[in-house]
This record gives C-alpha cells, structure tokens and sequence, in this order.
C-alpha cells in the first residue's frame, strides 16, 4: 500500500516554493461544466487533461476548474476560457485531444482555437 | 444514461459540494459472496425537506434554475433498480444526506462500475474546504482515503491542486484500488 510518508516526503521538498502561487489578478481561468450534462458527454476526461496539461507546462497562471450546468447541454463537454482583459471564449463538444490543442495553442500560445468555438457552431 | 457507475457517483456526490457539506462519506463496498456492489453517499450538508426528498427522484424536479430537468439522482436510482438492486435517499433539513445504492454485481444490466480513481481524485481536487472520506472494499481487504489526514500532513498554505499533491492522490487511489482490487475487474 503506498503510504502516508510519502506525501511528507513532498511536503518538505516543497517548503518554500509555494507562497510566491497566490491568485494573482492576471490569472487566467479555465472552466469545465461538470453538471450531468457534462459528465454524461464526457467532461471528466477533459477535465482530468486539462489540469495534467497545465501542470506539466507548469502554467503558473492558469486555474482550471469547474462549474454546475452552463445551460447549454446540447453542446457539453464545455470549457471557457477567462483571459484577464479579453474576452471570454466558449469551447464546445470538447475531447481529451481538443483539450489537450487548446492548452498548447490557446493557453501556451495565445492564440484561441476558433474552430472549437461556440462562435463557430450553427445555432 | 452514465455508461460508468463511477460517473453517477461524482453527479450525485456533488450534490454533498452544493449543499455546503464539510465531509461527506463515500463508500463503495463490493460483496461477491453477496453478489451487491454498495455505493453509499452520506453528507452533513444542508439536507433537505420531506417534500424534496420526496421529489428528488422524478426528473422534473432540480432547485436549479438554468433549466427544468435535474437528471443525476433519477439516473443513479434507475441505474441500481434496473440491476434488481435498490435506491434509498434519507434527508434531514439542516443535517444532511445520506444516498444508499445497490447493484445486483452478476446482473447483465449492470454497467461497470468504472474509474472510480477518476472520480475520487476529482472529487478531492475540485471541492474546495469539503473534508472526503472514502472507503473502498472488496470483500476481506479494503483501503480508505481521508482528506483530513493528507491536510494535516500539507498544512493550510498546500493545496491539493500542486502538481506533486495531485499526483500523489492519483497514485495513491490507484495502487490501493489495484491492491484491493487483487486483479478483478468489475
């Protein structure tokens, strides 16, 4: 069984380091609907690789997480994307490999992903 | 339709998130001998009134307000009952809920139960101050998490969101279940 000592292990290493990762009011945040609607399309794998992504890019100033129902069921898995000063984009019927695009792109790289748009989508 | 236990059980016990609970039980308890699989969901959050609990399992209901449908307890219930098994919801206005589900293990209707890591690590990652204990046993041998014990290891300035920490739980759930699971599927 993989043991409690362990996670002291990670504790002490990581003294010091962790203060400076406050919320900053330049923090991006990227919200994942994971009401039943979401869940049953498949939000938690995009959820899971999102957070795995942002942390093995270590984007310090990237938050990823969730929220109820967005109201707009039909196009879940959704993730918006809240950029300080800009405005916010809407990502629909996403999947783990879209999400992972958008990290790269849009999080890394600045440049949103407007195919995966709401925007984009005929209503 | 959820096609994973496991998924029913994060809607249902975000339901505990919602209702401000400060630790909420999760219990999976698999019995072959028995032939049950057991999900209890038990919370000290906010409960509710006789006449919600008496609505909670007709789809039409939801204290939502973004739509008129609320689909997580009536899926989890028809879930269990389909398999034979049974849903039981006990709530008290201001002291909480408990959810108890029972899938029949052998019934062909039943799904499988899925990636209960996934769920957890979730659940312990993304519900804020809620403390979680969760319980996972296969007949004899079983493990339990308890976030109250990771948060006195880590102190108050460490979240569970670190990369490292994340990783840990994920690793932790993982190999525990894998132990208890002792090389069965279900």
């Amino acid at each position: 069984m993989k043991s409690l000592e362990e996670l002291k292990a990670i504790r002490e290493k990581m003294q010091g380091s962790v203060a400076l990762r406050n919320e900053d009011s330049d923090q991006t945040r990227v919200v994942v609907g994971m009401a039943t609607c979401g869940i049953a399309s498949g939000a938690r794998p995009v959820l899971n690789t999102l957070a795995e992504a942002v942390a093995e890019k270590k984007l310090d100033k990237v938050a990823v997480t969730q929220t109820g129902c967005i109201g707009l069921c039909q196009y879940e898995p959704i993730v918006e994307v809240y950029e300080p000063g800009k405005e916010k984009v809407t990502y629909v019927k996403m999947t783990p490999d879209k999400a992972l695009e958008v990290v790269n792109r849009h999080l890394n790289g600045g440049q949103p992903i407007k195919e995966y748009t709401l925007n984009s989508t005929t209503l | 339709m959820m096609p994973e236990i496991s998924l029913n059980i994060l809607d249902v016990a975000q339901n505990s998130v919602k209702a401000g609970a400060k630790l909420t039980r999760l219990e999976c308890l698999i019995d072959t001998k028995a032939d049950t699989l057991t999900v209890i969901i038990d919370d000290d959050g906010c409960g509710m009134t006789k006449e919600q609990v008496e609505a909670v399992t007709d789809p039409f209901f939801t204290t939502r307000t973004t739509r008129k449908v609320g689909l997580g307890v009536p899926f989890f219930k028809m879930a269990a009952e389909s398999t034979g098994g049974s849903f039981d919801i006990v709530s008290e206005k201001g002291k909480g809920t408990t959810v108890t589900c029972v899938f029949i293990l052998s019934s062909i209707d039943r799904m499988p139960l899925g990636d209960m890591v996934s769920t957890v690590h979730m659940l312990v990652t993304q519900s804020g101050d809620m403390d979680l204990v969760y319980r996972y046993k296969v007949d004899d041998a079983e493990f339990t998490l308890d976030t109250r014990e990771f948060k006195e290891i880590l102190g108050a300035d460490v979240s569970f969101n670190e990369p490292e920490v994340s990783q840990y739980i994920r690793d932790y759930l993982k190999e525990n279940t894998d132990e208890v699971n002792a090389g069965q599927e279900f």
